[in-house]
């Protein structure tokens, strides 16, 4: 290192060893300078060293900073989708037990729509029955009407309408289907299936209705009364169903029902009526008579 | 004007309530009666129709008469005809079929048959 003492005694050799000075000048400076280069590369070294150092330490504290973000990320992130699965899945939960609610309903309401549509139509079947069962006051009207409803809508193939004598306490067919009149003896009141729905006023419904080929007049399958409150004015009696028809229907049971009312006041009401015209029809004559 | 036109023949004045009563449930719909063959063929020669239903056992003229005359005839042929009757045989749907009969029901008629078959032909 240089110091005052040495520079004045430099500075006073200036002139007096100028021929050997800048030799000597130059090889100092270049050995100053050498080791300035040498300290200057070893602070260089040193500072590349902490430089090396630093970013060793920058790369860890950037890579535990990323780790530390990424983490820190991530963990929120999965807490918030987790909680968001949760919530899908408490969705989802509710909207199966929804849907199922749904499904039964809506399987409810079908079932429901049948009975109606099936309830519809059996009032449809009652009431076109009743309709027609008092849209006349003709005795032979009422009972032609009655054997449309047994064949068409109860589905009897052989059957008759039995009309109870008050006189002779006898049951006599009226009309019939697949069956001569004829053919059907006349019961006594009390006597046998028919002869015991006419006294009891209790259908009688047989279990087995397999289609017969010959038929017993006084074995049938079905026997309704026809009553007026209690009191019995005859019987339909059915022998065989339609070849298609192996059983009844809840319907049915209804018709029966029905036609154990209303056959009994439409053919009683024509009964009356017939007899108040002929009545009406030989008054008329006598007047006539008494007028002239 | 409706929509389609439905020819009902059939003599019994109950089961032609019950048909038309039954078929009125249709929408768009005009039901005309007739109460045997003959007065079907009238109203069929009056008027267009969809479809038509008839009975087999009949007065004057019966309904496999009816679909025969019908079915043969260029200007209706493509009328479908729905045939109903006690009748369940098989030798009698045959019957009605091989005469051209689009359909065959059986009585006692059950109304959502019927319904289900007018809607299949008219295709509603």
């Amino acid at each position: 290192m240089s110091g005052p003492g040495k520079d004045e005694t430099e500075s006073g050799q200036i002139h007096s060893g100028e021929e050997k000075g800048p030799s000597l000048k130059s090889g100092d400076e270049v050995l100053q300078i050498i080791k300035k280069g040498a300290e200057f590369t070893q602070e260089l070294l040193k500072e590349n060293e902490r430089l090396r150092y630093r970013l060793v330490q920058a790369e860890e504290e950037n890579f535990s900073l990323r780790k530390a973000s990424v983490e820190g990320v991530s963990g929120d992130e999965l807490s918030k989708l987790k909680n968001r699965l949760e919530s899908l899945e408490t969705e989802k939960r509710q909207m199966l037990e929804r849907f199922k609610r749904v499904e039964d309903e809506n399987k409810d309401f079908a079932n429901r729509y049948l009975e109606i549509e099936n309830e519809n139509n059996n009032l449809a079947n009652l009431y076109i029955a009743s309709y027609q069962l008092h849209s006349t006051l003709d005795f032979k009207e009422v009972l032609r009407i009655i054997l449309e409803i047994i064949i068409n809508l109860i589905g009897a193939e052989q059957f008759a309408v039995m009309m109870l004598d008050e006189k002779t306490h006898q049951l006599n067919a009226v009309a019939s289907e697949g069956i001569e009149k004829e053919d059907i003896p006349p019961i006594i009141l009390g006597t046998g299936v028919i002869g015991n729905v006419a006294k009891t006023g209790e259908s009688y419904f047989k279990e087995d209705l397999s289609h017969k080929g010959t038929i017993d007049p006084t074995d049938p399958i079905v026997c309704i009364p026809m009553t007026i409150k209690e009191r019995v004015i005859g019987v339909i009696v059915i022998y065989n169903l339609l070849q298609q028809k192996d059983k009844f229907t809840n319907l049915d049971y209804e018709l029966f029902t029905l036609l154990a009312g209303h056959t009994a006041t439409a053919v009683f009401s024509s009964k009356l009526y017939s007899e108040s015209e002929r009545k009406l029809s030989t008054i008329q004559g006598f007047i006539d008579l008494l007028t002239k | 004007m409706a929509r389609f036109r439905i020819l009902v023949v059939e003599d019994s004045p109950t089961m032609r309530q019950l048909i038309t009563f039954t078929l009125k449930r249709l929408k768009d719909v005009e039901i005309v009666e007739a109460s045997d063959g003959v007065d079907g063929l009238k109203k069929i020669s009056a008027g267009k129709f969809d479809i038509i239903f008839t009975d087999i056992n009949m007065p004057i003229m019966d309904g496999l008469k009816l679909v025969s005359l019908v079915k043969n005839d260029p200007a209706n042929k493509d009328i479908p005809i729905v045939v109903i009757t006690t009748e369940g045989g098989q030798e009698d749907r045959d019957r009605a079929l091989a005469l051209g009969a689009n359909s065959y029901i059986t009585k006692p008629i059950q109304a959502t048959n019927l319904l289900a078959t007018a809607t299949q032909l008219l295709k509603i």
